[in-house]
């Protein structure tokens, strides 16, 4: 019979060929959906995969993907530091919605004024409205010992609920005829997050992703906290032994990702997105999790994880448009392809031997 | 403005390549919402498939569903207006600033969008007078209610929804002075099991007409269950909850604007506007009128429907005077547009606030 | 303002029909993580299940056979998450999110056929004497049979986790898996059983919302309802009869709110919309004092290598 077996290592080879194989596979059962769908299946393999990179458009495409792909970056890099140390913060997407509230409404309060400290003090509210989200599971699981999956997950609808309040009242566009949804930071100059080099699709959000990356890769290579986060998760007593102070270590962890997270709402509705409205939010958070998963929690990966989901989306549309693929399939086509990202990594730490099990 | 330059030249150059086509015109739809919802998305795809059965080979459409208003949208309309689409229509209210941004850089490249009012050389707006189909509602409503207890469920409190409430109740008052509205927000455009509990609870509350506005059918089964309330159906027909409870509906019929519209395209007549239609023009349809209505109400309401459709009667004619007391119409006045595009009180009779 | 228009007796009735999809799929999830297996593909599962009961339905005729498609649906599409969490050791919370987007994307597929189609209505308990009676009779005796079936399954839940050997087992499973697994027991077909349970009791709550309280279908038509059954069962501490309960806040929660809205009260909607979100991080609070509830090994893999 099949068995598996626990490598004493990580296998190497094949944390690098996984990636590869499961997008073969999902290359492969994905056309066939699209075959049954009556859909040329090579072509909308290619339009979902090539387009967005070389195709005719690519010029447009390849920034969209940096736009598309930084918050998750951005979020899933802070989450996959707690992810590390087993404290497990799942309600990133209310930690961005919070930091997008908090970030537009300092920029908000200041309109119609413009002056160049605007939109950093709108950075720094941001983050705050992530990190102040996040701090209260932190502080509920360092006090009370209540699990953070939970409540991280509860405060996501509370934030839901926020943003639908402020969007109908407080943040309310005086001059939007009772539509719901505020002011378009777009057009307060002050206030909007644009590209630095136009037609590039960088701005502010995606060099904080970059900037995340660096930090996260340099945190856990050289840093003593990265250290103690990754000694946390492999061997809990043993990190007791180190002196690791756990209380500490989940603030920090739940801290950092909330900051990330509201930095990447921040920096989204400043920019890209422009206004806050009832829906807002399009799952970023939640997304981002997988993202962090898909990169095996390391920074690089992540980044490399958050480009493909950016890819899907990206040459999704151009299919749903160019080939009149429905939307539904791309969902099921996206879900494929977590799904084999996801199981094929046990080859990665399980060996798989055929021979009958030994006697327990 | 280097970016602006690269992606007209690249419009250019394929609407010149797109000519080795079969066909030469290229319509774009941006939906907010599934094609499967049964209500706004749907009837804005039922426009589509018209627009492809009137044109055949000479019009080509695309189209993405399921687009969260914001950075995606304004992708999923580049991204068309590349790949050499000639017109776009934007369905949601919340394309409104990414239609207007992606129109900038695409000057050859015509844009719809529905319900917004924010216009541009190629930007034109449309939307329907939504609240012409109220009075009939109204009118058949007043009419046939006996706990005089008429339900409304809103969306979100904005003026769209508004002014079809002030609508419905002026012309179910008109008709049956008795007549009391009930009003519950279910804040959200399409939650069918929330819209259900909403029918649910405003029939407990003894009302026996059911006004939605809101897109599934669910309040329409709520009150077949129910038994005896009668329904409207919206945005579709909704004709299978007929002959009851299902009474009559307002159907958005986007296909004659649609066809006009790629028409004008095709002869280079595309100019700017600002279309808002009603009856009249097709824009708003009525239901038919169910045998569970007696003859005589079916009179009146047809007899209000052509009414409006032939302009001899405005919606909104005075005197009415507003919830707060203060007048707003003077007796044969009727409502200018812009107070109608931001109504945002309600008229004299109605109680309660609007949630703000 | 006018409070006397709410009938209290219909306000429970329909309290208890909005509950149910709820409960189903509260239940089912209360059980699977009681195995210590944290499954947050609910959504996905009562999607497919809403479109699986919904198609049967429509093409039999029969609600019956309905029901039980959307069981079978539901507990197909778990067998994906046990491929992904009790073979491919994937992390449980990244596979739960995974399996919901594929349940929405293939429910859309599936549903394309039945957008505005009526399906045929389920009888209601109609008792000679009994449904009539005034205040019991609406609240008690005239409900459909899924709703009663609901209220069993919390019953029969109940009693076998605390009764019964097999309940004792899974307990064992989900609050120590080594130890459980040294005293040999088969802790990875346990887990699969209460996984596959749990699927279909969340697609027999789909098929609740499809079949019952709409009914109709259209694409995304649990509209979270699945999100909101996570949260309950931590509400309800992993205890059944508590589920119950927080099934009829949860739902009682909207049903309420649109009655003070009808009856002319003005309330802040969503403030009042939040607040059960806001109660469970509270419960859950106060829970912490008490280690017991959470199952110990609630979202860790297990594999039996030695």
């Amino acid at each position: 019979m099949i068995r598996l077996e626990k490598r004493p290592q990580p296998s190497q080879a094949w944390s690098l060929a996984t990636p590869l194989v499961a997008v073969l596979a999902t290359m492969i059962f994905g056309g066939l959906l699209f075959a049954i769908l009556g859909k040329p299946p090579v072509e909308a393999i290619r339009t979902i995969f090539w387009e967005p990179l070389f195709g005719e458009f690519s010029f447009y495409y390849r920034p969209q993907l940096l736009v598309k792909g930084a918050p998750l970056v951005l979020i899933a890099i802070g989450l996959s530091l707690g992810f590390r140390a087993g404290v497990w913060n799942i309600g990133a997407e209310g930690q961005y919605i919070m930091g997008a509230i908090f970030g537009a409404g300092a920029g908000l309060a200041f309109y119609p004024m413009e002056a160049v400290y605007i939109f950093p003090i709108m950075v720094i509210a941001g983050a705050f409205g992530g990190w102040i989200w996040a701090m209260i599971p932190a502080v509920l699981r360092t006090r009370f010992g209540t699990n953070e999956i939970l409540v991280s997950l509860m405060l996501v609808y509370v934030a839901e609920q926020f943003l639908a309040s402020v969007s109908l009242g407080l943040l309310k566009n005086p001059e939007g005829f009772g539509f719901p949804g505020s002011r378009n930071l777009q057009s307060y100059p002050s206030a909007f997050n644009a590209e630095l080099i136009e037609g590039s699709g960088m701005h502010w959000g995606v060099v904080a992703a970059f900037i995340a990356v660096i930090f996260a890769y340099v945190l856990l290579r050289k840093h003593m906290l990265g250290f103690h986060i990754r000694l946390t998760g492999e061997a809990p007593r043993a990190a007791k032994f180190a002196g690791v102070n756990p209380t500490r270590l989940v603030l920090f962890c739940l801290g950092t990702s909330g900051a990330l997270a509201g930095l990447a709402g921040m920096f989204e509705v400043s920019g890209p997105a422009g206004q806050i409205s009832i829906d807002f939010n399009v799952g970023y958070g939640f997304t981002a999790i997988i993202v962090a998963f898909l990169g095996r929690l390391h920074p690089v990966g992540i980044m490399l994880a958050g480009g493909l989901m950016a890819l899907t989306y990206i040459g999704g549309e151009i299919a749903q448009s160019n080939l009149g693929l429905p939307a539904a399939a791309i969902q099921v086509f996206q879900g494929m392809l977590l799904f084999f990202l996801l199981a094929l990594d046990l080859l990665t730490n399980f060996r798989i031997a055929l021979r009958k099990p030994e006697a327990v | 403005m280097k970016l602006t330059n690269l992606l007209t030249s690249a419009a250019v150059a394929l609407g010149l390549a797109s000519g080795a086509h079969a066909a030469d015109t290229k319509v774009g739809f941006v939906y907010v919402g599934p094609v499967g919802d049964g209500g706004w998305t749907y009837e804005h795809d039922k426009g589509r498939q018209a627009v492809e059965a009137h044109f055949g080979d000479a019009v080509e459409t695309v189209y993405v569903e399921s687009v969260p208003e914001g950075p995606d949208a304004e992708r999923v309309m580049t991204q068309m207006a590349l790949e050499g689409a000639d017109l776009i229509f934007t369905t949601s209210f919340g394309y409104m600033d990414p239609t207007i941004n992606v129109a900038k850089k695409f000057p050859n490249v015509k844009f719809e969008h529905a319900t917004g009012y924010k216009t541009a050389e190629n930007v034109s707006v449309y939307s329907a007078r939504f609240y012409e189909g109220r009075a009939v509602q109204g009118t058949i409503a007043g009419h046939m209610t006996d706990s005089n207890v008429i339900g409304y469920i809103g969306s979100y409190p904005i003026p769209e929804v508004i002014r079809g409430i002030n609508s419905a109740y002026i012309h179910a008052k008109k008709v049956n002075p008795d007549v009391e509205f009930k009003i519950v927000w279910a804040y959200t455009w399409f939650d069918p099991a929330k819209e259900a509990d909403a029918a649910k609870v405003l029939i407990e509350q003894g009302a026996d007409v059911i006004l939605q506005h809101t897109d599934s059918t669910a309040p329409q089964a709520a009150a077949q269950n129910a038994g005896n309330v009668i329904t409207f159906g919206q945005a579709s027909d909704m004709s299978e909850y007929g002959p009851k409870p299902r009474v009559s509906s307002i159907i958005d019929d986007w296909a004659p604007y649609y066809i006009t519209r790629t028409q004008a395209v095709i002869d280079g007549s595309w100019a700017t506007s600002n279309t808002w239609d009603g009856i009249g023009a097709g824009m708003v349809g009525i239901g038919e009128i169910s045998s569970a209505v007696p003859a005589d109400v079916k009179e009146a309401a047809l007899a209000m429907k052509a009414a409006l459709a032939d302009g001899s009667y405005h919606a909104f004619t005075g005197p009415i005077t507003k919830q707060d007391g203060s007048v707003w119409l003077a007796e044969g006045e009727t409502a200018d547009d812009g107070t109608l595009a931001g109504m945002n009180f309600y008229v004299e009779g109605i109680e309660g606030d609007i949630p703000q | 303002m006018d409070l006397s228009a709410i009938n209290p007796v219909l306000l429970i009735a329909s309290l208890m029909v909005a509950a149910t999809p709820l409960l189903l799929a509260a239940i089912g999830e209360l059980v699977v993580e009681k195995s210590g297996v944290l499954n947050l593909g609910v959504e996905g599962m009562m999607i497919i299940g809403a479109i699986a009961g919904f198609a049967i339905t429509v093409e039999s005729g029969s609600p019956f056979l309905g029901f039980i498609a959307s069981a079978i649906a539901g507990a197909l599409l778990s067998l994906l998450f046990v491929l992904l969490t009790q073979y491919a050791q994937a992390n449980q919370v990244a596979s739960g999110l995974a399996l919901t987007l594929f349940g929405l994307g293939l429910s859309a597929l599936l549903g394309q056929g039945y957008v505005g189609v009526k399906p045929p209505q389920m009888g209601k308990l109609d008792l000679p004497v009994l449904s009539d009676l005034p205040v019991v009779g609406p609240i008690l005796f005239s409900h459909d049979p899924i709703l009663y079936f609901a209220i069993a399954l919390t019953a029969g839940v109940w009693a076998v986790l605390k009764y019964t050997r097999a309940g004792l087992i899974l307990r064992a499973v989900g609050e120590n898996h080594e130890a459980a697994h040294a005293l040999g027991y088969k802790v990875l077909k346990i887990r699969i059983m209460a996984i596959m349970f749990g699927g279909a009791c969340a697609g027999m709550g789909g098929a609740y919302i499809s079949l019952i309280r709409v009914p109709q279908w259209t694409e995304g038509m649990t509209a979270g309802i699945g999100w909101i059954a996570l949260a309950l069962v931590v509400f309800a501490s992993w205890k059944p009869w508590r589920a119950l309960l927080g099934a009829y806040l949860f739902g009682g929660v909207t049903v309420v709110q649109l009655n003070l809205q009808a009856a002319g009260v003005a309330i802040p909607v969503e403030y009042l919309a939040m607040s059960p979100y806001l109660i469970t991080i509270l419960v859950l609070v106060i829970l912490s004092a008490d280690k017991s509830s959470a199952p110990a090994s609630l979202g860790k893999n297990f594999h039996a290598s030695r």
